[in-house]
């Protein structure tokens, strides 16, 4: 756990002062101080090309008076830089009238160890498995012409610190291993990518030569690629792997029940609370307590403790995730779904491992009940637009099906579809939920938080796909 | 206030210095400091205010070929200490990488030209409070407007770039942002839209009002939208995606795509791909341009480059490393590109529209549809259905795909550039494209 005022010419009795001070008469706010060690280790085209470490420290501090936030961080943690922050929120809050909620829930549960991932595991020992991966790869395949895989590891330590004092604290522990290869025959190159991570140690996720199946993975990916064909154009049915194609419920719905744009009316989820909004047999949940998850949080970045949040129960809208501010607008309590991607940034409600649980139907029924129509394994990123509903998401490998059977592969291609109405024409829900591998990370505002997703395989009866082929 | 220049360069040479006595044979620093203040409105009132002050400090040590680097916010000496023993300590044990080193000593900038990038003004947050007011009063002026949200930020930013070769320069920078976004709303639909402004001088800035009326326009104008069918049909962009697609152009020729094989335009300097009309420039010196510099973030100074002469690719965007990799001299373009832009074409915007009976006027996309190793592009899109010049009905939920090698050669653009961005195109035609709809 970090020490933040050891170096400092602030104490921490003087920090809860002027703390106390300011959030006098707000509603809400408090200062939040961060310690980050992060490190990335690149091998690219045969070499290590990148090894670098960063350190990072800083503070936000911030005052909320009914629907305003005032905010200011720095990185120096002293007395001046704290007293001008101090100033800056009374400046912005001239006249405040509320009365401080000091109210938080408690916990004892954690989701992850209090460990130094970076520490865990020598440069050298990081380096030897990156060669390691190089070579397998390429004497796997003649056809690859690039291989680039990397590790970053992240160690989070903070500290929130409410007026009265009142203390939080959370160490978080983060890692990620990728590995992309590309390969070229007969002129043409397509990509495939791979990769695991969590809240754990390098090796939970790399003992056994488990990095090999990484490899495995990324170099299948882009064999099926290579054989591709150009993806049809226009509606048709789609059938949805399970897992990591999730980042379909985290686009469509998942972004439209965040509190602040209902609070603010412009999601097109924000007057549909109670009413049908997904199919009979549809059940999402966004979880933070899930162990050792990317995106699970033992306590979210305002100190409340995270929870599981059932969001849509058999078709039925039921909750919209919150932080603290948004639950005191709408009336209702945090769901420790206040976020932030560091001290720089303000608190805004966001998902953690959003998940469609399980039904009872076999991904061969769906492909099955399809004449035209294509089977979505894997996907690059996602995009939703909150106010028209509509999202789009990429696949990086897909197939067309064709009279019930998986055909040839396509290429990878764009689908389209709307938030609020593509739940409804979800058809059948499978039985064999599955998380994602752990690489997940979504931005909004500027912001990149890591996250989770998971579902079984659904079958959707129409969405757009975006190819070429009329 | 940001920090001085004494302050920032005092920092690089402790840490040069450092470097040095722990054994590394060559080193590099960049110091910076930048001061934020923004302001936002929602629904004509004060919804935030944020202030920031970011330090930050990353170091480069070699020993021979070896190379590794650090970075962090905090610039107390003693954690500088830590740091920068453990990045030559970590450099000890990276391997060497032959194509490793510091720019060469003869591609440094020489001198820093005044770019006219720096705007001492400082507007207090009460002025940002009149101009939000005034923008929002704008915005929120017709009835189907439901949400207004809007932004103004003052940024003052300083740096220093010093390497263990004797550079050490930096200048100060200042942008001034304003940005409206507003949600319409009627029976059938619930639409978003945005307008924006950014410049160096305070002065410089759109006026407020013709801000707010300008997203409230674009957005009313979105309601009601349609979805039309599948077909091959001439998209037109909008000058906000136009320079999308730029920009993609430019990742295709950076030369750490080139180098690593990963790009469609990989081998084609000299080579023909656009069509014969196409200019492309990256002009690094235009007085107060959002995107000027007098060097790349490794010294190396940069000169205006054509990259594309009429339709012919004349340059990759070339850094040290991976120059040294195509046996190429650095032009220096470590970071990117300066101020991009197409040279404007011969057809005026609204001669553009009229060029086709029917096509397809894009707002905005949607997805991370580019892919860069196969030149395949594919978005989800928002826009209006364009018959005989006229905006006929608002269209969302379709796709646009292609691919960019041909893309590139049914490129018609207008006479309409202007420098709202870094990288600037004019309105953009490209025929033999793919809609996916209904």
């Amino acid at each position: 756990m970090s020490n933040f005022f050891e170096k400092s010419d602030l104490s921490r009795s003087e920090a809860e002062n002027i703390i106390s001070d300011a959030l006098q008469k707000c509603d809400d706010g408090e200062l939040y101080l961060e310690n980050s060690k992060s490190e990335s280790i690149l091998l690219d085209d045969n070499k290590i090309k990148n090894s670098s470490y960063n350190s990072d420290l800083g503070f936000g501090f911030r005052a909320i008076s009914d629907e305003v936030v005032a905010y200011s961080h720095s990185n120096e943690i002293s007395k001046n830089s704290l007293k001008q922050s101090s100033e800056n929120l009374k400046s912005t809050l001239k006249s405040v009238k509320g009365t401080y909620n000091h109210e938080i829930p408690k916990s004892n549960k954690k989701y992850y160890e209090n460990i130094n991932p970076i520490e865990q595991k020598s440069l050298n020992e990081k380096i030897k498995i990156l060669n390691e991966v190089n070579n397998y790869l390429r004497s796997k395949d003649d056809n690859i012409k690039q291989v680039t895989a990397n590790f970053l590891g992240e160690q989070k330590s903070v500290e929130i610190i409410r007026s009265g004092g009142e203390t939080l604290t959370d160490v978080r522990p983060l890692i990620r291993f990728n590995v992309s290869v590309m390969l070229e025959k007969n002129g043409r190159k397509e990509t495939g990518v791979y990769g695991v991570g969590g809240r754990q140690s390098y090796d939970s996720y790399l003992k056994d030569d488990n990095w090999k199946s990484v490899c495995d993975e990324a170099l299948r990916i882009a064999s099926v690629n290579l054989e591709s064909k150009p993806a049809p154009a226009g509606e048709m049915k789609v059938v949805l792997g399970p897992g990591w194609p999730a980042i379909l419920i985290h686009e469509a719905v998942g972004h439209g029940l965040e509190g602040d744009f209902n609070r603010k009316k412009t999601s097109a989820f924000h007057n549909l609370m109670g009413q049908k909004v997904a199919s009979e047999g549809v059940t999402i949940v966004d979880d933070g307590t899930i162990d050792n998850r990317r995106g699970s949080l033992t306590i979210d970045d305002e100190g409340t403790p995270t929870e599981k949040t059932v969001l849509i129960e058999n078709g039925i809208l039921k909750n919209f995730m919150q932080d603290r501010l948004n639950a005191r607008l709408m009336k209702t309590k945090s769901t420790g779904s206040g976020r932030r991607e560091n001290y720089r940034h303000i608190v805004l409600p966001r998902m953690r491992n959003t998940m469609m649980l399980s039904g009872n139907q076999t991904q061969d029924e769906m492909i099955k009940a399809v004449d035209k129509g294509i089977f979505a394994v894997s996907f690059g990123g996602g995009q939703v637009d909150i106010t028209s509903g509509k999202f789009v998401f990429n696949c990086t490998e897909a197939y067309e099906i064709v009279n019930g059977k998986i055909g040839s592969p396509i290429k990878g291609a764009t689908l389209i579809g709307d938030g609020p109405s593509i739940l409804k024409e979800v058809s059948m829900v499978g039985n064999d939920m599955m998380m994602d591998p752990g690489i997940g990370t979504c931005g909004k505002a500027g912001q990149g938080v890591p996250v989770g997703v998971a579902q079984p395989s659904i079958l959707i009866n129409k969405m757009t796909v975006g190819g070429t082929k009329l | 206030m940001v920090k001085d220049q004494e302050f920032l360069e005092k920092k690089a040479s402790y840490c040069l210095g450092l470097a040095k006595k722990l054994g590394a044979t060559e080193s590099s620093v960049i110091v910076n400091n930048s001061v934020s203040e923004t302001v936002n409105f929602r629904n004509k009132k004060l919804d935030e205010s944020n202030r920031s002050d970011d330090l930050g400090i990353s170091i480069t040590t070699y020993i021979g070929k070896k190379k590794s680097s650090i970075s962090s916010s905090n610039l107390l000496d003693d954690n500088l200490n830590i740091l920068i023993e453990k990045c030559v300590e970590t450099t000890k044990n990276t391997p060497e990488d032959e194509f490793n080193s510091l720019p060469d000593k003869d591609l440094l900038a020489k001198e820093v030209k005044d770019l006219d990038l720096y705007d001492d003004t400082h507007i207090e947050n009460d002025q940002k409070i009149d101009y939000l007011k005034k923008l929002e009063f704008a915005a929120s002026n017709d009835k189907k407007i439901v949400n207004t949200e809007s932004s103004f930020t003052q940024n003052k930013s300083n740096f220093i770039l010093a390497n263990s070769e004797g550079f050490c320069a930096g200048y100060k920078t200042s942008s001034f942002t304003a940005s409206s976004v507003t949600v319409a709303k009627d029976e059938k639909s619930m639409e978003r839209d945005y307008e924006y402004s950014s410049k160096c001088f305070l002065k410089d800035l759109d006026d407020a009002g013709e801000l707010g009326k300008q997203a409230a326009d674009q957005t009313i104008r979105k309601l009601s939208p349609k979805k039309i069918g599948s077909e091959k049909i001439a998209i037109i962009f909008d000058k906000r995606i136009a320079k999308g697609i730029l920009s993609t152009f430019a990742s295709a020729i950076s030369s750490s795509a080139i180098s690593r094989g990963t790009s469609f335009l990989k081998d084609k300097v000299n080579q023909k791909i656009f069509s014969d009309k196409i200019n492309v420039l990256d002009k690094p010196d235009i007085l107060k341009g959002l995107g000027s510099r007098n060097f790349d973030s490794e010294g190396v100074k940069t000169d205006t480059l054509k990259l594309v002469d009429q339709g012919i690719l004349k340059h990759y965007l070339i850094d040290t490393y991976n120059g040294k990799k195509l046996n190429l001299k650095s032009n220096g373009r470590c970071g990117g590109t300066s101020n991009l832009y197409f040279e404007n074409g011969n057809i005026s915007f609204k001669d553009l529209l009229n060029s086709k009976s029917k096509s397809l006027y894009i707002t905005e996309t949607i997805g991370h549809g580019s892919n860069i190793v196969t030149g395949d592009y594919s978005v989800g899109a928002t826009g209006f259905l364009v018959e005989n010049g006229e905006f006929k009905y608002p269209i969302n939920e379709i796709t646009i795909a292609g691919n960019f090698k041909d893309m590139f050669k049914n490129i018609t653009l207008a006479n309409d550039l202007e420098f709202k961005y870094s990288t600037n195109s004019p309105t953009m035609m490209i025929e033999g494209m793919v809609v996916a709809g209904k």
